[in-house]
């Protein structure tokens, strides 16, 4: 029977969401699922990874070294449990901390990693976005050891009414040769950006930081929206370079997706264009954001965008 | 130190895209090819090290057809110092590529190797990581900030929600993101120095790696195409679609 290892992403206290999202691509690869949970201080996050459905066992490693989450040690760790508990698949999530991770895992496992999976059709075969989304590759793998990262938002979550028995697992040895030296996490009350049922997305229309801000935040917090971005306003300065949707920024599929002043590079469709409902305000009326939008605006932002805020309230 | 720069050539940032009628790949028949802009960053920030008199060397590589001498000319444009050609005519998976590097690593002894984090073509965001793992060495993916520091490295790293400041110790692979810097334009003068500069190349066969495909490409298509929808006239009839038809405030 296949035996999958999900890697659970969390801070030491919370399970991040996207573990719900990694389960669920999981099963489609059938067989048993076990998480491993590996931190210091993180028994809480194991009792959450337990009440995952669909999982089978909670591995708990716990150590200093594990504490700041590097990929120099958690990839010694996971390859030794892959070994020793004989998996035939690592699943994680396409998110920074996925990305950092995997490939150094099918790297010390000696196969060949799929990432970004956004379709899994069996195992060994699988659907992902190449060519910043412009192209879906379907591609074969009968690598010993599927190693996945999967992208979150293709996936529904699975609910957490599970009961798995938590196991602790010993810690694999120290690689010793990085350090976390500390985060500078961004501090919203707004939803987060890869997991919003909203998202309010600027571009370089809005000219400015100021402007971005003006403009955007109202509308926001009257539709309890995550804020997002193009690249474009992220390289002009307007916000930080996590706000970036695209193909090297977020992934993002809300239901409302409303693009402002945006004007609809084929980067940027690659990190929205599954959203459910499309909205862009744009003054330029051959701006290609205009053409996979369900509803287009063509209008002065500046007038347009306080007027949406006034008559939504 | 010396520093160790992959590169790799790819479709240009601002082609558009089209995939083979019968699936088989991507048309790249008179596409315009460019370094990839992940490397670009690399290479600039390699160079950097260099004015800075951090890095004594920076030494780019590519794994790829005769064309990919055009990419490490450009590298060579912006400041570095020599270059490593590995012709293979086939498409290397990360992890291939990963080993051919780690080999010319272990020619070469580089203190640090800044790679892209991503090609833009295909997407796999892998071979830095698979690199430090082959190696032992530690790995500041995604980087913002680079701050040599003796015999270790500061790594301020993207990640989701924010900044992370990593401490390695050197050797290490870094992997550059877009803010990490913005590259210069080539001179003219500059680019007709690169054409001296030293190039060797030789067949990936001569490094004596196992570098057969793993995954099997299947099948190459357009995404689903997303229908246009509508223009609406003004505020209110935006606002009355999205409460009425798409029901989604």
């Amino acid at each position: 029977m296949m035996k999958t290892l999900v890697i659970a992403e969390h801070d030491n206290q919370q399970l991040n969401a996207v573990t719900l999202n990694v389960v669920n691509a999981a099963t489609r690869l059938k067989g048993e699922i076990d998480i491993l949970v590996a931190g210091q201080g993180c028994a809480e996050v194991a009792q959450q990874a337990a009440a995952v459905a669909g999982v089978t066992r909670v591995l708990l490693a716990e150590a200093d070294h594990y504490a700041g989450q590097l990929a120099e040690e958690l990839a010694l760790l996971v390859v030794e449990t892959v070994q020793q508990g004989g998996y035939q698949a690592v699943v994680s999530p396409s998110s920074s901390f996925g990305k950092n991770l995997t490939p150094r895992v099918a790297a010390l496992l000696d196969v060949a990693q799929v990432s970004d999976v956004v379709e899994i059709k069996a195992v060994g075969s699988y659907v992902r976005p190449i060519y910043a989304g412009n192209v879906m590759l379907t591609v074969e793998s009968a690598e010993p050891v599927q190693v996945l990262t999967v992208r979150p938002t293709a996936f529904d979550a699975v609910a957490q009414d599970g009961r798995a028995e938590v196991a602790s697992v010993a810690a694999a040895a120290r690689a010793g040769v990085s350090a976390l030296v500390g985060r500078e996490l961004s501090k919203s009350d707004r939803p987060e950006l890869g997991a919003a049922e909203v998202v309010v997305s600027g571009g370089r229309g809005l000219g400015n930081g100021d402007n971005y801000r003006q403009v955007l935040e109202p509308l926001a917090d009257r539709l309890g929206a995550a804020l997002g971005a193009s690249r474009a306003a992220v390289d002009a300065g307007f916000v930080p370079n996590d706000y970036q949707v695209g193909q090297t920024g977020k992934i993002v599929a809300p239901q409302l997706y409303v693009a402002v002043g945006i004007s609809g590079a084929i980067q940027h469709l690659a990190g929205m264009s599954d959203s459910k409902i499309i909205v862009a305000i744009n003054k330029d009326p051959d701006a290609p954001i205009f053409q996979i939008a369900d509803y287009g605006l063509e209008a002065d932002l500046f007038e347009a965008v306080p007027e949406l805020t006034q008559q939504l309230g | 130190m010396k520093v160790l720069v992959p590169v790799k050539r790819v479709i240009d940032y601002n082609v558009k895209v089209r995939v083979k009628s019968d699936g088989t790949g991507v048309d790249l028949n008179n596409v315009k090819m460019a370094i990839n802009p992940f490397d670009e960053i690399a290479v600039e920030e390699a160079v950097r090290l260099k004015e800075a008199g951090t890095a004594t060397e920076v030494v780019v590589v590519s794994i790829g057809p005769k064309a990919s001498q055009e990419v490490l000319r450009t590298a060579l444009a912006v400041g570095a110092d020599r270059a490593i050609h590995i012709e293979s005519d086939t498409d290397l998976e990360p992890l291939a590529v990963a080993k051919c590097l780690k080999h010319i690593v272990d020619d070469e002894q580089p203190q640090l190797v800044i790679c892209g984090k991503q090609a833009i073509d295909d997407d796999s965001n892998q071979t830095g990581q698979m690199l430090a793992a082959l190696l032992g060495w530690p790995q500041g993916a995604f980087a913002s900030e680079v701050t040599p520091e003796g015999n270790a490295i500061k790594v301020t790293r993207e990640i989701d929600g924010g900044l992370e400041t990593l401490q390695l110790n050197l050797p290490a692979v870094v992997t550059s993101d877009l803010r990490l810097n913005e590259p210069r334009y080539a001179s003219l003068p500059n680019i007709m120095k690169a054409k001296k500069k030293p190039l060797d190349s030789k067949p990936v066969a001569d490094l004596g790696i196992d570098v057969a495909p793993r995954l099997k490409a299947v099948n190459f298509a357009p995404p689903a195409a997303r229908k246009g929808g509508i223009k609406v006239g003004n505020v209110a009839e935006l606002i009355d679609k999205l409460r009425q038809e798409a029901r989604v405030i």
